[in-house]
Parts: C-alpha cells; structure tokens; sequence
C-alpha cells in the first residue's frame, strides 16, 4: 500500500485493569478533522483537538491534545419498566460548523443530546458595581465611572447541553445520523426509526416502524442506519438478517416500504446454524461521494453500489481464519461482537478492526490489503507499523500469530479516518492510538 | 448462552452429516463448528435467529419485569401463609427493587484518555 503506517499517539490508562466506565464506545472525527471525539460505557464524551502544524517540524502533523471533556450522559432508571438505563455514549456525530462554536449529537440507549461547545478567551473587566472577584460594590462608594472593557484570559473551553431529545425510544438507539439538510437528523433502534429537527425536542416523526403486530413474529432488527450524504430525501437501514434498505421520505410519510433491498443471494449448500449470526450487519456507512456504501458483518466488508441491488460490487473478507471458530466464539458470546468500518476521504481505501488488537485496510483500487497492529510496543512517534499476519493453521512462520494465540479479548470495534488526511483514529478497549502516515 | 426452545426439523440433517463424517467427506468448517455446538448442546435450538433470541436481545438491563411483577404482588399480600421457611429468606431468591439497588453513581472522574498518566 502506497502509505505509510507510523505511530503517533496513544492516549489512556497503561494499566491492564480496565475500569468499565473506561471502555471507549464511539469514535468519530468532525468535517474538518480538526477534532476528534470519543465517548465511553462512563457517558463521558473527551474531545481531541489538532494543535496547528509546526512550521520548523515539517515532517509531522499536528497532534491532538484534549480540548474539552463532559459529562454527556448519566445513568438513569426507568422505574415503569424496571430497567436500567445505561450511560454509555453510543455513537456521536458532529454538526457541521456554522459559527465560531462546535455542536455534536451524543446518544445513549435512549436520550439524545446536542451539545454546545465554545471558546472563551476574553472578558470583561472594569465594572461600577462588582469587584473583580465578584462581590458586589456599594453604590455609595462609587465616585466616578468607568466602560467596563474585555481583556484577554487563558483559554476556557464550555460544553453546554442545548436540547435534550428523550422519550421518543422504547428500544435501545443503535445510530443517528445527520442529514444533508443540516436540519433534520434520524435516529434508529432495533425496531424503528425516527426524523427528529434539531431545533425541536418535544416532537419527532417515526419514519420505520418494523415491529411486528405479535411480537412471536419478530424475525429480523434494525442494526445501523444513515442518512445518504448529498441526498436529503434518501437513508439506508441494515438488518441482523443481512440486508440493507434504501428509503426514500419523499415516497410516503412511513418509509415502511423500501424503494430499495440490496441483498447477497444465499449459497443454501453453505447454511448453517452460524449463517443468519455472522451475516447480520453491525455497520453500514455511504462512501463521501454517496455512489456507493460499505456494510460490516461479522468477518467481512462488503461495498454496494447504489445502483446494484442484488448483490455487492467488492467483498473483502476481514479474518476468515475464524469460520472454523465459530463454535468457541458463539460460546464465549464474540460472535455478537459489532465491528464498525470506516472509508478514507477519497473513498479508496475501508478500515475496520479485528481482535488481538489488530485492525485491516483494503485498498479498494489495488486490491491489496494489510493487518496492522495498535500495540504499545513500539510507541515511539514516527516509528512504522510492522505488517501481521495471521496463521490459519499449518506450519506457524516466524512472525506470524496463530489463530489459537489471538487474544479475543483485545478487540478494536471502533475506528475513524481523518476526512482529508492521512491520519486515523483507532479505539482498543480503554486507549486511543492515533496514527499518521509517514511523509519524505 | 444456548436457547432451549427447539423448533423441530433438523434431525434427519444432522443424521446426514454423521454419515458424511464416517465416509470422510470434506465438511464446511461452518457445518463442522455446527456438529461442535450441537454435540456440546443437544438441546440448542435449531433456528438462532428466533423470536425469543432477539426478544432477549431487546431487553437490557438488571430486571425481569415478569418477576419484578410477581415480587411486588407477592410483597403485596404479606398475610398470604407461604410454602416455605419465608423468615429465612435465601439471597438468591430476593427480588431486589429500585429502593434496595446502591444509587449508582456517575463517572465524577475524568476520563483517563483526558488524563496526562500514560500519554504519548
């Protein structure tokens, strides 16, 4: 592959006993790349900013350093149905920029929030009536006045809930997604989907509703959803059964029929037990040109074209060295494991993690693909990534891993590529490494 | 893990594949883990993808609300004579509600990855 790989930066906790709240959950750039946001099972969100490129150190790019972190979520109970509600974040998705503040979406299984977040670099001293530190003038004591004026002071960054979205979900909230209209913006659970306006809270349209009437019949959820990039009518929806769903708002008011079903044909000779668990889909995710869109199931990545629907132009098979493992991991649940995938910003290159702290790239245009590692080891900047690989069985080479010393544990579900450069974010269970490719 | 419903049907399929297995006849490794599971657990049901398994999949939290139910009616109606030794009530069998659950707290500590310790 034409680029790359080097180590940058790793953020987090060195130790190996990983607090729960910890364990990061989402992982998402903004349009700019200039920040990068994580949310965690604790409901904290922790923004990375990029620091602004060093003229004398023309050999890397900025860093990012944190710029803000709040507390976007707590735990909540529902006492009419005895449940738990949980404050991990689970996906978030910035607003475009339209001002000098930033606006992100958080959710967690339930709640959806807007959050504002702006800088403060001024203010204002020289009041009449108030000390500096803010205690109250007596009036008589005032002789003369003064034009209060603004004075710089160091940098405070404020997170501020602006909406709060509730009560519009009875199961839990797997995506949302923003719409090309900067307006509207859809949020899914498993078994519906719904068009809220940013501005308006008390108030949302359920545009899919797959519940069925007797819930004995229930057969397939709803697993991911998106709203088409440039079209503001068109989004997509994936299923556990492993097809995907275009919709069209302007076709009716319940998009409950699909104007598209993009489906594989089954091979009924192949069938098994395993075959609706690992076709179910975890991610889907529109290329930036809209054309085509990139669906996750459990060991593969697949690319649709828009206009193909019964079946996927590219395949690329994730780590098919744990077909024959299916067993073991249906028993230790990692089967239900949701991998996400992500495109490069010239929609030539996808990513996606696997376990052992691996993750993949497929370069789309020269077929080609490579396993890269997020490791501590070698963390010093600028170090290249070595390449892994994985024995599926036979003769073990030096350097390969064998399928049976893969550590399951250590998955990477969450991963994010920088929309214009060559810079990705990659989320193990409670660090975040951040990695860029080595330019001269 | 393993769903004990079964739906039927699969028997003489299975029956098949033995025979296979004794003629040595390539099996798909999927169909072979299949084998696997089902040795492991006779009482799996056949079709995973069933109305229970994603039922089950809809619910998260620490209550069923079944049992939640019928341990608040039965908190209700205290006078009732019950079968069993009920002044030693077992842990086990202690239908907690919200009031008994420590109140959880929220993450008041910033997060590590906005800590300093371990950053490079």
């Amino acid at each position: 592959m034409a680029v790359i790989w080097c180590f940058s930066q790793v953020k987090g906790a060195v130790d190996d006993d990983v607090a729960e709240a910890d364990i990061i959950s989402t992982v998402e750039f903004n349009h700019s790349g200039e920040l990068l946001a994580t949310g965690d099972k604790g409901g904290r969100v922790v923004i990375f900013q990029q620091e602004q490129e060093n003229k004398t150190q023309s050999h890397s790019r900025g860093e990012y350093n944190v710029y803000s972190t709040f507390q976007s979520h707590e735990p909540e109970f529902d006492y009419l149905k005895s449940l738990e509600i949980e404050e991990k974040i689970n996906k978030i998705r910035w607003l475009p920029q339209k001002n000098a503040a930033q606006f992100l979406l958080s959710t967690n299984d339930k709640t959806i929030k807007l959050w504002k977040i702006s800088e403060r670099d001024k203010r204002p001293e020289g009041y009449n009536l108030k000390e500096e530190d803010g205690r109250y003038r007596d009036p008589t004591t005032v002789t003369t006045l003064r034009v209060p004026v603004f004075r710089p002071m160091d940098l405070m960054v404020e997170a501020s809930p602006r909406r709060i979205f509730a009560n519009a979900h009875t199961y839990h909230i797997n995506s949302i997604s923003i719409n090309s209209d900067y307006e509207t913006y859809l949020s899914a659970d498993d078994l519906r989907i719904n068009l809220w306006h940013l501005e308006i809270t008390d108030r949302s349209f359920n545009i899919v509703d797959i519940k069925p009437a007797n819930m004995e019949e229930l057969t397939e959820v709803i697993t991911a959803a998106e709203f088409h990039p440039n079209s503001c009518n068109t989004f997509v929806y994936s299923s556990s059964k492993g097809t995907i769903r275009l919709c069209d708002m302007r076709a009716s008011a319940l998009c409950d029929r699909h104007s598209k079903l993009f489906e594989e044909p089954e091979d009924p000779s192949n069938r098994s037990f395993f075959s609706e668990i690992i076709s179910s889909i975890s991610d889907v995710k529109f290329s930036h040109s809209g054309r085509y869109m990139m669906t996750r199931d459990y060991l593969s990545v697949k690319i649709w074209d828009l206009n193909m629907e019964n079946r996927p132009v590219e395949t690329y098979q994730v780590h098919e060295y744990l077909r024959s493992k299916l067993c073991s991991l249906y028993e230790n649940d990692c089967i239900f494991d949701k991998f996400e995938c992500c495109w490069n910003g010239s929609d030539s290159i996808v990513m996606t993690g696997s376990y052992n702290n691996f993750f993949r790239m497929f370069d789309r245009n020269t077929k080609r693909d490579i396993t890269l590692e997020a490791s501590r080891e070698n963390n010093k900047p600028r170090t290249v990534l070595k390449p892994r690989k994985v024995c599926a069985s036979g003769k073990r080479k030096k350097d390969e891993i064998s399928v049976d010393s893969l550590d399951f544990n250590k998955k990477i579900l969450h991963t994010a590529w920088h929309p214009k450069e060559n810079i990705i974010a990659v989320a193990t269970t409670n660090n975040l490494y951040i990695f860029q490719d080595k330019m001269n | 893990m393993a769903a004990a419903l079964g739906t039927g049907g699969r028997g003489q399929e299975a029956g098949q594949e033995k025979q296979a297995m004794q003629h040595k006849d390539p099996i798909a490794p999927e169909r072979a883990e299949e084998l696997k599971l089902k040795a492991k657990y006779p009482n799996l049901a056949q079709k995973p993808g069933g109305s229970d398994f994603l039922m089950k999949r809809l619910q998260k939290g620490y209550f069923d609300s079944g049992d939640y139910n019928m341990a608040k009616a039965k908190m209700k109606n205290k006078q009732l004579p019950s079968a069993g030794p009920d002044k030693n009530l077992v842990t086990g069998d202690h239908i907690p509600t919200p009031q008994d659950l420590p109140q959880r707290k929220s993450s008041l500590v910033t997060s590590k990855l906005a800590g300093t310790h371990g950053q490079v």
